[in-house]
């Protein structure tokens, strides 16, 4: 795995991690090689009615990564993660973008068999 | 022909009291509709005799994935992300879906096809002299939307042919299912009540109910409860009260026990008789106010 995707409140690594998936602000999108950033807006999934978290998964999906970091993700988005091969590590809110990435390289993020949130 | 339905802002005001003994005292053919399908009760004050039901259902994609291509035309089609995919792979999610039919339609590939989502029950059948319709969601079924619009189709069918006027029973709220439930109705009444609670509510109902530019009237429940901000406020905005139901212990047990409050007393049988009529006239104005603008 090369690339991971943190929801994230700002465009970089020392903003704060958006608890919520669907409705994040964004994904910083990390290279776990050489800490390399890319930031893809969320903002057309925030206004959606409904299934945000589905359109979030589309573009997590489309930007490679192998795995998603964020702080709840609910059920239509973990299969649609899961769907497209993204694994997901949750319950990491309340800290920065690059501490969540941090723990993820020294293997401390267990890799989620199911959402943690209901729809 | 007409059609009034019985709304309000807040829940508990008293829509289906009021709709039930205003059935009771209905001077002509009429059709009692519960529309209120996310918790219908109207049944347990007209107690009707069931005579037919059926299941109704909502258009869903089913994806013949042998077909699909993963071209994306119909997950950027859909607004509602029921339909959704994700790389080589294509979801769907039939309990997000509105049914509009637009995936089928856009699909090039022609790989998907209408599948059914259940959204609830149609019953019809009759209580006394008064026709019976009404829906009831599925229990887990988010949207009411759909199911009441095709209430509202057989209602418009029945109608058609039996020349009933109708009264809806319409849920509570200002939101999409309240105002589906009165948006086809020539009258519209605003059950209330003279709590703060009552008029807050009833003047967000107000606000909601008002471009519809259907004629609407106030009906308040518990008079003599709370204060007198519900008159000032419908003094305010020119909407005439057509009736009150006093505060009145052998009323809210006449209610508790399943019964049609105008059965009570010629008193308060008058009082709906009184609220018929004021509705008729109504109706009456606002056809003659739109033939003077034809």
């Amino acid at each position: 795995m090369r690339t991971i995707a943190v929801t994230s409140e700002g465009p970089t690594l020392d903003d704060q991690v958006d608890p919520r998936f669907g409705r994040a602000a964004g994904f910083v999108v990390v290279d776990l090689e050489t800490m390399d950033t890319k930031y893809i807006d969320n903002g057309q999934s925030q206004v959606m009615a409904q299934g945000a978290g589905i359109q979030a998964a589309g573009l997590v999906a489309r930007a490679g990564v192998g795995c998603l970091l964020s702080g709840y993700v609910g059920p239509k988005a973990f299969k649609a993660l899961s769907a497209a091969g993204v694994k997901v590590g949750q319950n990491l809110e309340g800290l920065t973008v690059r501490q969540a990435v941090e723990r993820f390289k020294r293997g401390e993020v267990e890799i989620a068999q199911a959402a943690n949130r209901d729809g | 022909m007409m059609i009034v339905s019985v709304a309000s802002g807040k829940g508990g005001t008293g829509k289906t009291t009021v709709a039930a003994s205003l059935a009771s005292v209905w001077d002509g053919a009429l059709l009692g509709v519960d529309l209120d399908v996310e918790e219908p009760n109207l049944h347990l004050f007209l107690h009707p005799t069931i005579e037919g039901s059926e299941l109704a259902y909502l258009t869903v994609p089913t994806v013949d994935e042998a077909k699909c291509t993963y071209c994306g035309a119909c997950s950027d089609l859909c607004q509602f992300a029921a339909i959704s995919v994700m790389g080589q792979v294509i979801l769907t999610f039939p309990e997000m879906c509105h049914g509009c039919g637009g995936c089928i339609a856009v699909c090039p590939e022609k790989a998907i096809s209408p599948g059914q989502r259940e959204l609830g029950e149609i019953s019809w059948g009759v209580a006394g002299g008064v026709g019976f319709l009404a829906g009831r969601l599925r229990v887990g079924e988010a949207m009411s939307p759909p199911l009441m619009r095709r209430v509202k189709a057989r209602l418009e069918q029945r109608l058609a042919t039996t020349g009933e006027e109708a009264i809806i029973d319409a849920p509570p709220g200002v939101s999409c299912p309240a105002v589906n439930a009165v948006m086809d109705s020539d009258v519209i009444l605003l059950v209330t009540e003279p709590t703060p609670f009552g008029v807050y509510d009833f003047k967000l109902a107000w606000e909601a109910f008002t471009p519809l530019g259907k004629p609407l009237g106030a009906v308040i429940n518990r008079a003599g409860l709370g204060n007198d901000a519900i008159y000032r406020c419908c003094q305010e905005k020119g909407l005439p009260i057509l009736a009150e139901i006093p505060y009145d212990r052998a009323i809210a047990e006449a209610y508790a026990r399943g019964r049609i409050i105008a059965d009570l007393s010629p008193g308060v049988k008058e009082t709906f008789v009184t609220l018929r009529d004021k509705i008729r006239d109504l109706a009456k104005t606002s056809q003659l106010r739109e033939a003077a603008h034809a």
